[in-house]
């Protein structure tokens, strides 16, 4: 399984019967494809749609119905439209139940920089700075090392998307949460030790007696 | 609201004006009037659009040419040319959250002085804008936005300028129709009145100033 298969698997395992869920774009965008339909998520796309589905068949797409990135994109039965206000209301207002970004970096108190590199990368934070601040739960998906630089990393020297910690991160290697405001291992991916992860991460992890394998 | 030609629209606009504009990655943009802004040569404009789109489609037209002297937006990275632009300085970007940017669209639009926002506290984005609690909370204060002209796209536009709009692309087009001196819009399909029932109306035709012909 390749490095975002995993992570959008283990994404996907988080979401509950009924949640709306705002996914980013990149690998959060993969976790829709590991989604069963009989969890009856919802999938906002900030751009003002509730009840986000599949890319269309050649054909069938629509140039006014299209994604985050304007991507064409489907409605699915029950879907919502609304303009931009909303949009961010529903989003600021804690009305997401979970979203999943990308990231650049983490760092041990769970702080996400995820929206440019200054002199480099300047695209602007588009919505991500209004998701962290007001989704009710926050997920990375990201791989775990960028150029072979651990993206989990002791304090973030890029800039923050938000001063509000990220709940879970789901890497290519592990997940790790931040109870108490202390980045911890909760799971390893299959066939991965605790000593090969903490290798390969910057940021000091605090290991549960139990670390499990993730299971996908 | 009066029937114009696109090119009688933007006659109005004069260089160095401000210009919002709809849609979302050129989706729900008044692409007629990007077109007619170009063909005018416009320059100067103060821009206020989401994004920048993509190099050809919607804003990201204004930005093949010299038209554009400042933005405010939240999100550039997919128009590699108005990258280009804001990185040689021949045109300053003033990228804000997108939550703030259609709340404080929605303050001008509707006699509010701006809002009060926990996004962007303890990031780059609270310098020099002041922090105020409420209940124990800290929020920036982000002022209210204004244009002196919304160039606004809809899928159904009446006879007296009510609008309703479609898909995706309803987007920022309704609150920025609220928010500037001038609003001109173009639509996809005008009919007689009646058409839009009043309960789908979204935005009322006293709002509208201009309707662009169709044809």
């Amino acid at each position: 399984m390749d490095a975002q298969t995993i992570i959008a698997r283990r994404v996907a395992k988080e979401l509950r019967p009924g949640n709306l869920v705002n996914l980013g774009i990149g690998i959060p965008t993969l976790v829709a494809n590991y989604v069963p339909a009989e969890l009856k998520v919802f999938f906002q796309s900030e751009n003002g749609l509730i009840g986000t589905g599949p890319i269309p068949e050649q054909g069938m797409t629509h140039p006014l119905l299209t994604d985050a990135g304007g991507k064409p994109i489907s409605a699915l039965p029950g879907a919502a439209i609304f303009d931009s206000a909303m949009s961010f209301g529903l989003i600021r207002g804690g009305h997401v139940d979970i979203t999943v970004l990308g990231g650049l970096q983490v760092d041990a108190a769970g702080h996400l920089a995820n929206w440019m590199i200054p002199g480099k990368m300047v695209p602007g934070m588009g919505g991500a700075m209004d998701l962290v601040s007001g989704a009710k739960r926050v997920i990375v998906a990201m791989q775990h090392a960028a150029k072979g630089k651990s993206k989990i990393v002791a304090r973030c020297n890029l800039p923050l998307t938000s001063a509000r910690a990220v709940d879970l991160v789901v890497t290519d290697l592990a997940v790790i949460a931040f109870p108490g405001g202390n980045a911890t291992l909760l799971e390893t991916a299959p066939g991965l030790t605790v000593a090969e992860v903490l290798a390969v991460t910057d940021a000091e992890l605090t290991i549960p007696d139990a670390v499990p394998e993730m299971i996908l | 609201m009066k029937a114009v030609s696109a090119e009688e629209a933007v006659a109005m606009i004069p260089n160095n004006a401000r210009v919002m504009v709809g849609g979302f990655m050129g989706v729900g943009t008044p692409e007629r009037l990007l077109d007619e802004l170009v063909r005018q040569n416009k320059s100067g404009l103060v821009l206020i659009s989401n994004d920048a789109a993509t190099p050809g489609k919607g804003v990201g037209k204004l930005f093949e040419g010299s038209h554009v002297s400042s933005m405010i937006g939240t999100h550039i990275g997919l128009n590699p040319k108005a990258q280009q632009q804001m990185l040689g300085k021949q045109i300053t970007v003033d990228l804000i959250p997108q939550g703030t940017f259609v709340e404080r669209i929605r303050a001008g639009g509707c006699g509010l002085g701006g809002v009060l926002t926990p996004t962007g506290v303890g990031t780059l984005v609270e310098e020099g804008k002041q922090k105020i609690e409420v209940n124990g909370k800290p929020y920036l204060l982000e002022t209210a936005l204004r244009a002196d002209f919304a160039l606004v796209h809809a899928f159904l536009a009446d006879y007296a300028g009510n609008l309703s709009y479609a898909l995706t692309a309803r987007n920022f087009n309704p609150v920025m129709a609220m928010a500037a001196d001038t609003v001109i819009v173009t639509a996809e399909h005008i009919v007689p009145v009646g058409v839009i029932a009043p309960d789908h109306v979204i935005t009322p035709g006293p709002l509208v100033d201009y309707l662009v012909a169709n044809g």
